[in-house]
Formats: C-alpha cells, sequence, structure tokens
C-alpha cells in the first residue's frame, strides 16, 4: 500500500482513509487552495488553511462545522499519519500538502509558483521521498519575467488609455489574479472598478483579514461618466458579454499566463495580453523537483506527459497522473475563462453578473 | 529594428483598423527612407529570399537552449510557429544592437554563399543581440510567411495619408516586379512610372452576392458571364515585349507558352484582365488538370498537348498605352470586342450571358456546373475597374456547392492564431463498412465550434503521431465543396476541390454518413 494512491476519486490516503483535493464526494477531504478543480462540493469534512476556509465556504455553500483550518505549518495526526500544509504561493492561502508517515515523506503540490506576487504568502520549498507536481506550464517556452515589468506595462497600457478617453477593462480570474492585480497596480493612475463577481470575491478575502486598496463594484446604475480614466477588473468570462459593452469605448486586456503565446493572444481579441501566471514556469517546476530532493516524481495536470519525459531523461523517475485538475490544457485556454477555471466557475461568474 | 519591432508590436496589440494606419504612419515618419521601402515590400508580400534552411535553424536553437530535439519538437507543436518558438526557447540576449532593418535584412542576404558552419556562427551572433520581438522579427524575415496582421490594402492606405498620395495610384506603383535592392523609397514613389514595362494593374475582385439577386435592381443595368474556374491573370503588351501576371502578383509568362502569340496578335500598349483556363476542343477543361499542370517544373510537349491553356479575356485596362480604367465597362467592354477575333484559339472573350430578368439569369446559372463555370459574374455596365475587393459594382453569384456528410479520423493542431488548438480535421466516407479518408478541411466552423471540437478531440483521443490525433470516430460534418476530380495520389481515389465545413452534423449518426459510392456517382454525373 503506497502512502498516496491515484484513485478516480482523487489522491487517496489508505492509512489515514482521506483525499487530497478529490473531485467526487468522499468523506474527509483535505483541499489545497480555494481554486473549483480543486475545492469540490459533496464531501462531508473539509480541511484547509484559514484563508482557505471562508473561500469555500463562500464558494460551495458550506456549514461552518464542515470545515475545519490548519495553519501554515502545524501538524494533523490522523490514524498515524502527519499532514502538514505549506505555502504554495499561487493564491491566497493556497497549500503543498506534505504526508509523513514512518519516516516516509510525500509533498502534493497542488498549483503553485515560486515568484512573489505580493499577496500570496511566500512559496516553501520541502524536501521529501515523493513528489506530486503540477505541470500547467511544463514547456520551456514558458518563461515568466518579473512580474514587476508586467505592472509596468500595465500601468503605461492604463495612463495611455486614459490619455485617449478609453476605459480600461482588464480580465483575470476572480480568485487570486484580480487581488494580485489590485494589490500591485498604481492605485493613484484612477479609480478601480470590479465586476460583481471580483466585489464578491475580495469582500470574502478581506473578511478573512486580506488589505486591498478601495474599489467599486459596477452596478447597473453608474453613469457611463463615472467610468472616465478608470480600470476595471472582469473575469474572464465577461470578455464579449454584453456586460462589458457599457465601457465602451475601452480597450481589452486579459492577464494570464497562456498570453505568453502570439497566438492564444490573437485567438482572445483581446488589445494587449499581459503575462501573468499563478503557475511556476518551466524554471520554477524543474527547481522544485530538484530541490525537493525526490526519487519519484508524479506529474499531474498540464503538459504532464512531456514534463515526466524530460525528469526521466534527466535521471529522476517520473510518471505522469490522469486527474481531473483543469481537464486538458485546451481546456483552460479555451473556455472563455482561463487558469483553473471550470464551467461551473463561468456561470458563477456570469450569474454573479446579473445580479 | 527596433522600430520595426516596435511597429510591429504596435500592430499585434491592436486588431482596430484606425490602430493600426496610425502605426503605420508614425513608422513612415520616422523609419529611415531603406527601412520604409523594406516595410513596404514586407507588407505587400515581398521577401527576401531565404537563406538559411529551417532545420538547420532548429537544430542551432535546440542546442544553443540545451534541449533535445523531442522537446525543442513538442514546443514547436505547441507553439505552432518556428519562428515564435526560437524565440521562447533562446537565452536572453547578453548583447544589443542598433542595427537598422535594412542591416538585418543585408545580414541575412550575405549568408547565402557561407558554409552551414559560418552561417551558424552568425545566426547564433544575432541571436545574442537581438531583444524579443526583435529575435522575432528575425526569424521571421529567415522563415518566411510574415503576417503582421496589416493587408496589403491597408499599408497603402497608411501610406497614401502619409505621402499625401492617392490610394489608388499607390497601389498601381507597388504593383509588379521591384525589389528594394534596386530601388530607393522616392524612385519607388516618383511619378514617372513609365520604365516598367511589365507593370501590372491592381486586380478589382468581386464580393460574393449574399442578399437577393433582385436587391442589384434593374437587370438591363447588368453584365453577366460565366464565372470561369481558372486562375486570374493580365497579360500586358508594352514595347514588343509580353508578360502574364497571376493574381498572386508573380509573373508567369515562362508558363503558358500558348500566349506568346498575343504579343503580335495585340497592338501595342495592351492590358487584358481575364482568366487562365484549361481549354481544348472549344471548351474548359476542370480545374484540376491545369493544377496539374502548374505542379510541373517543365512542361513537356505531352502536357502542353494535353492541358492547353485558353485566355478568356473579360475587361480591357490598358488601350493604347492609354490607361482606360474610368471608362465605363459597356465602353471599356465594346473596345475589347473590338480586339478578340473570332474563334482564335487562345484568346477567347468572355461570353455575356443573355437575359431579361432574373429569373432568367437564375436559370443560367443553374447550368453553370454543366460548363465547367462556378457561376456568374454580375457587372453593373456603368462601372469603372477598380482596385482592390470592393462592394457594389461587381458581385460573383456562385452556384451551390456539392456536399457529403463525413466522418471525422484525425485532428491536427493548426498554426499561427489556431496554434495548439486542433482545427484541421480528416474526414472519411464508407466504404464496404469501414471508412476510407478522402478528404481534409480546415475552415468554416465558427470559433466557437472550433473550440468544442478541438475539446472533443482531447478527449477523445485514439492515438497521438506528433501534431495529429486520430479521434473516435463519433462526429459527423457536412463537407461542401466545389468539385470533384479523379486523383491517382489520393487513397480514396478522388480530389475534392475547395473542401471545406459547412455545417456540423450533431443530429446524425456516424452510419448515416455518405459512401465512396456516392462521391463516384457525382464524379461519373460530371463527367456525362
Amino acid at each position: 500500500m503506497a502512502l498516496l494512491e491515484f484513485t478516480d476519486r482523487g489522491i487517496c490516503c489508505p492509512q489515514a482513509g482521506v483525499y487530497l483535493d478529490p473531485w467526487k464526494p468522499v468523506p474527509r477531504a483535505l483541499i489545497t487552495h480555494g481554486h473549483s478543480d480543486h475545492a469540490h462540493a459533496g464531501h462531508e469534512q473539509y480541511l484547509c488553511t484559514p484563508i482557505t476556509a471562508p473561500v469555500i465556504r463562500h464558494r460551495l455553500g458550506l456549514t461552518n462545522t464542515a470545515v475545519q483550518t490548519t495553519s501554515y505549518g502545524e501538524t494533523v495526526s490522523i490514524n498515524g499519519v502527519q499532514f502538514s500544509f505549506h505555502p504554495a504561493g499561487h493564491i491566497p492561502g493556497s497549500a503543498q500538502i506534505r504526508v509523513e508517515y514512518h519516516g516516509e515523506v510525500w509533498v502534493f503540490t497542488g498549483d503553485y509558483k515560486r515568484q512573489q506576487d505580493g499577496i500570496s504568502e511566500p512559496f516553501e520549498q520541502l524536501t521529501c521521498h515523493t513528489l506530486i507536481t503540477e505541470s500547467t506550464f511544463g514547456l520551456p517556452i514558458y518563461r515568466w519575467i518579473p512580474q514587476t515589468e508586467v505592472f509596468d506595462d500595465v500601468n503605461a497600457w492604463w495612463a495611455r488609455n486614459k490619455a485617449e478617453g478609453k476605459v480600461s477593462v482588464i480580465a483575470g480570474y476572480t480568485l487570486g489574479k484580480a487581488q494580485r492585480i489590485l494589490k500591485n497596480i498604481d492605485v493613484a493612475q484612477g479609480n478601480i472598478f470590479t465586476h460583481g463577481a471580483v466585489d464578491v470575491m475580495n469582500q470574502v478575502l478581506r473578511d478573512a483579514g486580506l488589505s486591498l486598496p478601495p474599489t467599486r463594484r459596477v452596478t447597473k446604475e453608474m453613469r457611463k461618466s463615472e467610468f472616465e480614466g478608470a480600470l476595471v477588473i472582469c473575469p474572464p468570462s465577461a470578455v464579449g458579454s454584453p456586460w462589458i459593452r457599457r465601457f465602451m469605448p475601452f480597450s481589452l486586456g486579459i492577464a494570464s499566463g497562456w498570453m505568453a503565446l502570439r497566438g492564444a493572444r490573437r485567438r482572445r481579441g483581446a488589445d494587449r495580453g499581459f503575462v501573468l501566471s499563478d503557475h511556476a514556469d518551466w524554471r520554477e517546476l524543474n527547481d522544485t523537483v530538484r530541490q525537493s530532493g525526490a526519487t519519484k516524481v508524479y506529474v499531474t495536470h498540464g503538459y504532464s506527459e512531456i514534463f515526466a519525459q524530460w525528469l526521466t531523461e534527466n535521471g529522476i523517475e517520473a510518471a505522469e497522473v490522469k486527474t481531473q485538475y483543469e481537464g486538458e490544457l485546451g481546456e483552460i485556454v479555451e473556455s472563455g475563462a482561463q487558469e483553473n477555471t471550470t464551467e461551473s466557475e463561468i456561470s458563477t461568474a456570469a450569474g454573479e453578473a446579473q445580479e | 529594428m527596433k522600430q520595426f519591432a516596435q511597429l510591429f508590436t504596435g500592430l499585434d496589440q491592436t486588431t482596430k483598423t484606425l490602430a493600426k494606419i496610425k502605426a503605420l504612419v508614425s513608422y513612415f515618419e520616422t523609419a529611415s527612407d531603406t527601412d520604409k521601402l523594406w516595410a513596404i515590400a514586407l507588407l505587400s508580400h515581398r521577401r527576401p529570399r531565404r537563406t538559411v534552411n529551417t532545420t538547420l535553424l532548429s537544430v542551432w536553437a535546440s542546442e544553443r537552449s540545451g534541449l533535445p530535439a523531442w522537446l525543442f519538437g513538442e514546443s514547436h507543436h505547441i507553439v505552432g510557429d518556428l519562428a515564435e518558438t526560437i524565440t521562447l526557447l533562446l537565452p536572453a540576449p547578453t548583447e544589443v544592437s542598433d542595427g537598422s532593418l535594412a542591416y538585418w535584412i543585408g545580414f541575412i542576404q550575405q549568408l547565402e554563399p557561407l558554409t552551414i558552419e559560418e552561417k551558424k556562427e552568425k545566426i547564433l551572433w544575432a541571436w545574442n543581440r537581438l531583444a524579443h520581438t526583435e529575435r522575432f522579427v528575425f526569424n521571421k524575415l529567415i522563415t518566411g510567411g510574415f503576417r503582421m496582421g496589416v493587408s496589403q490594402q491597408l499599408m497603402v492606405k497608411a501610406l497614401a495619408r502619409y505621402t499625401g498620395t492617392e490610394e489608388s495610384v499607390l497601389a498601381h506603383k507597388l504593383m509588379g516586379q521591384w525589389s528594394p535592392q534596386q530601388t530607393t523609397f522616392n524612385e519607388l514613389l516618383a511619378a514617372n512610372d513609365g520604365h516598367d514595362t511589365s507593370k501590372p494593374y491592381p486586380f478589382y475582385l468581386a464580393y460574393a452576392l449574399e442578399d437577393d439577386i433582385t436587391t442589384l435592381g434593374e437587370p438591363a443595368e447588368w453584365f453577366a458571364e460565366h464565372k470561369w474556374d481558372g486562375i486570374r491573370g493580365q497579360i500586358i503588351v508594352r514595347n514588343g515585349e509580353l508578360f502574364v501576371w497571376s493574381r498572386g502578383e508573380e509573373l508567369v509568362t515562362d508558363k503558358y507558352p500558348e500566349y506568346e502569340s498575343l504579343r503580335t496578335l495585340l497592338p501595342e500598349g495592351t492590358v487584358l484582365d481575364g482568366e487562365i483556363l484549361p481549354y481544348k476542343e472549344g471548351r474548359p477543361l476542370p480545374f484540376n488538370q491545369l493544377q496539374t499542370r502548374i505542379g510541373r517544373k517543365t512542361l513537356s510537349a505531352r502536357i502542353l498537348k494535353d492541358v492547353p491553356v485558353a485566355f478568356i479575356v473579360y475587361d480591357i485596362l490598358e488601350w493604347q498605352h492609354n490607361d482606360i480604367r474610368e471608362w465605363s465597362l459597356t465602353e471599356r467592354r465594346k473596345t475589347l470586342e473590338s480586339l478578340c477575333p473570332p474563334d482564335h484559339p487562345v484568346l477567347r472573350l468572355s461570353p455575356l450571358v443573355d437575359f431579361k430578368t432574373w429569373p432568367e439569369l437564375a436559370a443560367a446559372r443553374s447550368h453553370a456546373r454543366e460548363l465547367f463555370s462556378e457561376g456568374v459574374m454580375l457587372k453593373r455596365k456603368s462601372s469603372v475597374y477598380r482596385n482592390g475587393r470592393r462592394r457594389g459594382d461587381w458581385w460573383k453569384w456562385k452556384i451551390d456547392p456539392y456536399t457529403v456528410d463525413a466522418v471525422m479520423l484525425y485532428a491536427m493542431r493548426g498554426h499561427g492564431r489556431r496554434a495548439n488548438l486542433y482545427t484541421d480535421y480528416t474526414f472519411a466516407v464508407w466504404d464496404n463498412g469501414t471508412l476510407v479518408p478522402f478528404t481534409k478541411a480546415y475552415s468554416g466552423l465558427t470559433d466557437e465550434e472550433i473550440r468544442q471540437v478541438d475539446r472533443w478531440v482531447k478527449q477523445n483521443t485514439l492515438e497521438r503521431f506528433g501534431p495529429v490525433r486520430s479521434v473516435k470516430p463519433e462526429l459527423v460534418f457536412e463537407i461542401a465543396f466545389e468539385g470533384i476530380a479523379r486523383s491517382s495520389r489520393h487513397k480514396s481515389g478522388i480530389a475534392l476541390r475547395f473542401p471545406r465545413m459547412f455545417r456540423w452534423r450533431k443530429d446524425k449518426p456516424v452510419q448515416e454518413a455518405n459512401t465512396l459510392q456516392d462521391l463516384m456517382q457525382l464524379l461519373e454525373a460530371k463527367n456525362d
């Protein structure tokens, strides 16, 4: 019996009788972060970090008693197996899960990035015998530039739009990306408005103790003149919707790691693609694997087959595992939403938009 | 190069025409004359010769990036563009360069006589001093296929704004054979263009008629001709020389020796617009025979005998050295008729379709296929000859295409805007209980449908072969096409003309797709 096993419900620890980010209902689920492909509804008990808890309570409509929390670094012992959550740097509250039993250590990274984004708790490098890593951007073509450079571009774009009398509309995922933009943008440049879906998430995170610059929620009653020279943050699902037309004339920016490719950029019909990802790039993935000291690596969602082959050629035993995290890559790129977004997420965002 | 890279970025960052024109004008205002000239050349599809082969570029780039060839290959499949892949994979440059666009193009041209090792050294040297977009542009200059999201017409519009010259005049000046190495910006735009005897006029292109035919008004105001299924061409006779241009602005005089006789038949200073059409024993041949002929490197006596060409002429643009494009079509047509001897084997006047009412024309159109014509062309009698694709005076009214229901067997990743999406499909029909592939198709679906099919492909893959996946035979599409011919190069024994996806038949079970016999029947019916 392996310490962790890959089942059709999710990653299972048979010894402890718990699952990590399961996609089918289980009695006890350990959740790395609040994105909907990792945190599913229907489990009896949830364990996650204190920031993730209100997020999944809100998104999945959970009762307070269904969700237990554990702080970064704390150990939770379940039937002799020791579990601890460690910062993954992906979004606020996101965690890697370390699992130890009789001296054997496994780490499940969930989604992660090593570059500090100014809002998520910085990634912690763990060591282990076996590593389960994501590979969303597991190709050498993905190489992120420092986020300060990206935000210089975003600020300059906003300033130019303002000068040209256009509203700046930037699309980014509701949980994580939207707050990262908010936290790093030059707020002195003008007013910031948010789409209803983003506003709701901001409120949840503010209540959880996150400090974010002031924003205003876009409402029906607002007059066009109020948006002059402003920045509007919306979910990717709002792109191309009737909701967005009220900002005409506007320039549309999309913030996502997928924007690194010209084809993806042109397809989305955005005026600007900002390469801003909450996932590890090629170098970060390799650094993480190497520094973990793991002798066995399982690669989940992303370019898993390719990344596993690359690791194998470099002397690290690696295998691809099929999970339901993000389905296939193309789905995320093309679903109208982006990183970590599933159908339900889109409908949630759209639903909120209609309020 | 920085300036040009900036222009590239500016064009790439917007989908709006006005913003693109603005970016071009500001480039013209600031760039040197030589750089401007090259930019115009690149945007009118005049590419420098390829001096390094792309396989070598891939090898050097993967070496320089420290990646195994297979990983480079996978990356290339995902990115869908070699120049971009290389740009993304190379380590960041350690030097900078102030070289202009013209400098770097010259640099690439000078590689031609060098040995492979020398070329490699030069290329690595260049890669190490070009920043991201400059590097991409540099790679694109080598690999070709440079698309900047700007049509030639748009570039001309911007140039017109910058120079204050009229668009149509500029468009004409930019036609024909010129190269930035042999001319200057001022020479190219100089008033006197008489010294280039081969220079063609920009073609006037028609849009497809989508509205009801009666929206065109009075039938008496219109000429109708058959829409011949050949290659659009222009024949020029000036200074005792003959030039044949194809619509792609390619000089193809040598490909059609039949036309040599027109050099003496036509008076000096004549330019004709018409169709290069395979034509034998008083009637056109199917287009695919012409395609076979074009494919040949040398024209054998045999092929000239089997697939002779005629020139079906329908317009005259220059008459006695005068540009007569401003004359009405009625006047031009009259002049043209006076030029064409009856029953000439090569020069054939495109006959007018006789009709008094729209229903009469519709009836004539329904017989088009029997004449190997694709439908009818409608031209307003009073129309002048304009340049580029325009609405209003000329329309093509095509016959409905053939269609069959076919099953998707393979899907391949697309390129450019469609990179990393499965957009190119292979289709099959039934033949005695097995599915036989018979055509590929790339176009016809909406972006949303492409997304759906892409997702379906990824979830229903049977096997992978590099960028190609075989999929469960479950999706049925209605494939439309303009023509069908026998082909020994295809396993199914047939080749289609202009196949595209007409409809996604979500309602059709796979068993009800068409059969190879159905296609054979179409083929036979057509040859009767």
